[in-house]
């Protein structure tokens, strides 16, 4: 099992956490109730998808002793291609973890992760106590 | 799903897209509109929740009614329905929504191109004039 636990609008959303063969965290999100134009997932459900990554694999950066509280700056979300209404996976690199601010990079795919849908850039503030 | 380009509407639209679409699950429905501009409401609900210990909104539904509210507010920039994808949207969070307040999401077309759209909007939990986020972003036209 992993150590990992899932926001109600995450479970609302019903991503799932794994891990690909180099470790690395992967969610994962049904297109059930994610329609957006005909035939293809919301670009806003893809946006929360990788929101949700991001902000794991950056707690996981973080480890368990540093808990700062982690604020959102902004989300830059491009789409690369029509997500179509299979599962859309996602994973997150944290370009830079500073002591106040963290720059994340998160990508979703379908069947080809050299073919990604959507990618989002964020920027996250973190306040130390 | 069948729509007439030669009267789009909103309302129905929206009410459509909560029936058969995204906007469903997180309970997104239609709010207001104008020409080229477009308002969906988010209630709150603890589905929707990003972080238990304060009980604030994930991000996501807020992102989900803003990519809604841009859109919607094409085709009432343009008045006809045309078929369209999200090219990028960016949202700024310049303080997070209340827990237990609506969020109101507000999108307009300030700009056309032949290929392209240009959107802009913000969203609020109850004080327009105090926005809880802003956005910028562009759509692509799929059938030009």
């Amino acid at each position: 099992m992993m150590d990992i636990t899932l926001s109600p609008y995450a479970k609302t959303m019903g991503f799932e956490a794994s891990r690909d063969s180099d470790g690395r965290l992967v969610l994962a999100m049904p297109c059930e109730g994610k329609r957006g134009r005909p035939g293809f997932v919301h670009g806003g459900a893809l946006a929360g998808l990788l929101e949700t990554i991001a902000y794991m694999t950056l707690a996981e950066a973080l480890g368990k002793e540093d808990r700062p509280q982690i604020k959102p700056v902004n989300v830059t979300a491009t789409y690369m291609r029509g997500a179509v209404e299979v599962t859309t996976f996602a994973r997150a690199t944290i370009e830079r973890l500073g002591r106040r601010v963290a720059n994340i990079e998160a990508v979703a795919w379908q069947d080809d992760p050299t073919k990604p849908v959507a990618m989002a850039q964020m920027n996250v503030v973190l306040v130390r106590a | 799903m069948e729509i007439d380009p030669g009267t789009f509407d909103p309302v129905a639209f929206i009410g459509m897209t909560a029936k058969f679409g995204h906007s469903g699950i997180i309970g997104a429905h239609y709010h207001a509109h104008g020409p080229g501009w477009c308002e969906l409401a988010l209630p709150y609900s603890q589905d929707l929740i990003g972080d238990v210990a304060t009980g604030i909104l994930a991000s996501g539904p807020i992102f989900t009614i803003m990519d809604m509210a841009t859109s919607v507010s094409i085709w009432l920039k343009t008045g006809v329905f045309r078929p369209q994808a999200t090219l990028d949207l960016r949202i700024d969070y310049l303080r997070p929504a209340r827990p237990g307040n609506t969020v109101i999401g507000h999108g307009e077309c300030y700009g056309l191109s032949k290929s392209v759209a240009f959107v802009r909007g913000h969203a609020h939990d109850g004080d327009p004039e105090k926005p809880i986020a802003h956005v910028a972003g562009t759509y692509f036209f799929t059938a030009s």
